[in-house]
């Protein structure tokens, strides 16, 4: 195991982060916070409870969700991405370096930058809202796994992407409707037969609901159907990396 | 001994169906400079590519110090450093990072005084808190050289190194190769200065079309198609050569003003002295004389255009 590489490329790329301080801590926050503004106080305060939870409250792990995705999609496309595209990629391919350690360096960076964020809109929350977590283990569970799981998708988005246009596809145009329509805001039990039979292809309703119970035990689905997807969606991911690295597809072609 | 670096067979055929290399095989000996020649989109990049690691071979086996590049990757491409054709910089980050960066992906622990001496080496230890986008052309050619040279590789690659680098940066950086080379780094060159490869290199092979048409020492390639040329600018321009000299094998000029002799610079007699004395007896007066000997490139010309 090459552990200096790993580190290499873990605290390169966690240096991004301070560097891009504004954008990538700062920028997150605020829009969160104008969410719990809107929703939480100036809409939230008309709708009634949800299952015994207040609105503000019952957005917290949806909010939590959509920032996760969002950021760990983009850090994870974007860290591999990069060094493609300005071709200093070279080097981490030179390296005595396997792909999994790179998978680690790059992946590891961008997972630690989402749960950093996500830990500090959680805080952000607080702040609004009265928050109290029934299942601080199986949140952590959830929060990690989603983490990982959401990197490792947005490094092989960074792979297979050959231009900005094709990086920003997925997560400007495909996670955005998965999370706002998988009950971030609703609980699906409010939505007519038809379109709650629909939301449960959304994958992304497992990952809320799964989440939101660990805060509230209130959940559209079985909690270990959540972490049962959840674990599939991983394997699925893992097993297009490992195909990657045979074919060295776009890599190494 | 064995060679550094032993390329058997060796094809890569792209996705496109482009073939970049038909079955090339090569040794490169450990402590040499190899220079690589041939014309753009020769292969020449795709070799270096495959033996680093980057691109896949599609068939063919390369060792490095006798380790199979694929199988044992991790020991070959600690001995590898590499200089890519392209300026490729991560333009945020400071010399002294991605430097450091690069030592630390080849799996070495930080060592600054390593790095801070091929800084200085280099000509960089004044620009090392500056960005890689504050840099001009030839400094950023250099950062890449100290990240090659970053974790004290045995055989170094230089794609193209002095493409767009100016002349007295060009001799310094050729300095630089003298010294790796005196303390034992191996050292295959890609260039299209062709006088820089007839300088600086111990062999030369020439690449063309994905094949390797020859590998021979520098000297005894220049020795073997080095020819040299004798021009006899005449004080009264001739019509056709005299009688007297035609067992000289002599070509005369359009105009007339001048006769050329070619001759072997490697054969026990020249035939000069002759020639010059069946000159004077025939009369002719001579304004000058010159000589010319056949460079490098007009035999990589020539081995390039017998080859297609």
């Amino acid at each position: 195991m090459n552990i200096e590489a790993v580190k290499s490329i873990y605290f390169f790329e966690m240096a991004r982060t301070r560097r891009t301080l504004l954008q990538s801590v700062v920028s997150p926050v605020i829009s969160t916070s104008l969410y719990f503004i809107v929703f939480g106080a100036a809409i939230g305060g008309r709708i009634q409870e949800i299952d015994g939870v207040s609105y503000g409250a019952f957005i917290t792990p949806g909010l939590m969700m959509l920032t996760l995705l969002t950021q760990c999609i983009g850090n994870g496309s974007f860290g591999i991405y990069f060094p493609k595209f300005t071709g200093t990629i070279y080097e981490v391919l030179s390296s005595p370096i396997s792909m999994l350690e790179i998978v680690l360096g790059y992946v590891g960076a961008a997972a630690t930058k989402g749960l950093m964020i996500g830990t500090i809109i959680l805080i952000t929350a607080s702040l609004f809202v009265d928050l109290s977590i029934a299942h601080p283990f199986a949140m952590i569970f959830f929060f990690v796994l989603t983490a990982v799981t959401f990197s490792l998708f947005g490094f092989i988005i960074g792979i297979w992407a050959k231009d900005f246009e094709q990086l920003n596809l997925i997560p400007m145009l495909v996670i955005p409707p998965l999370v706002f329509l998988g009950g971030s805001f609703y609980s699906i039990d409010m939505l007519p037969p038809f379109w709650r039979a629909v939301s449960h292809f959304n994958p992304v309703l497992y990952l809320i609901s799964g989440f939101r119970w660990s805060f509230f035990e209130i959940s559209d689905v079985n909690p270990l159907a959540s972490a049962a997807i959840m674990l599939v969606f991983l394997a699925l991911c893992m097993s297009v990396l490992t195909w990657i690295f045979r074919t060295g597809y776009k890599l190494r072609n | 001994m064995a060679p550094i670096v032993s390329i058997s067979n060796l094809s890569k055929t792209y996705a496109s169906g482009f073939e970049a290399l038909k079955g090339v095989s090569l040794d490169i000996e450990e402590g040499e400079i190899l220079a690589l020649l041939g014309p753009n989109g020769a292969g020449k990049t795709t070799l270096i590519s495959i033996i680093c690691g980057i691109v896949n071979a599609t068939s063919g086996k390369v060792t490095v110090g006798g380790r199979d590049v694929v199988r044992d990757f991790r020991d070959t491409r600690s001995m590898i450093g590499l200089v890519p054709q392209e300026l490729t910089t991560d333009a945020f980050e400071t010399v002294w990072n991605t430097v450091s960066f690069s030592r630390g992906l080849h799996g070495k622990k930080p060592d600054p005084a390593h790095i801070e001496k091929v800084l200085k080496d280099l000509s960089l230890w004044n620009k090392k808190d500056s960005t890689l986008r504050e840099l001009s052309g030839g400094m950023k050619r250099r950062v890449l050289i100290a990240k090659a040279l970053s974790h004290e590789p045995r055989v170094l690659f230089l794609d193209e190194p002095t493409a767009g680098v100016d002349v007295s940066l060009r001799k310094s950086m050729w300095d630089v190769v003298e010294r790796l080379r005196a303390s034992g780094v191996t050292i295959i060159l890609t260039t299209h200065y062709i006088e820089e490869a007839e300088e600086i290199a111990d062999r030369i092979a020439v690449i063309n079309g994905g094949e390797i048409l020859l590998v021979e020492e520098k000297d005894a390639l220049m020795a073997k198609l080095g020819r040299k040329q004798l021009r006899v600018d005449l004080a009264h321009p001739l019509e056709r050569i005299p009688e007297s000299l035609s067992s000289y094998n002599l070509t005369l000029d359009e105009e007339g003003q001048c006769l050329i002799y070619d001759y072997d610079t490697s054969a026990e007699r020249t035939g000069i002295t002759a020639l010059l004395a069946a000159l004077a007896e025939t009369g002719i007066r001579l304004r000058d004389l010159s000589t010319r000997q056949s460079s490098l490139e007009d035999i990589f010309v020539e081995i390039v255009e017998a080859g297609r």
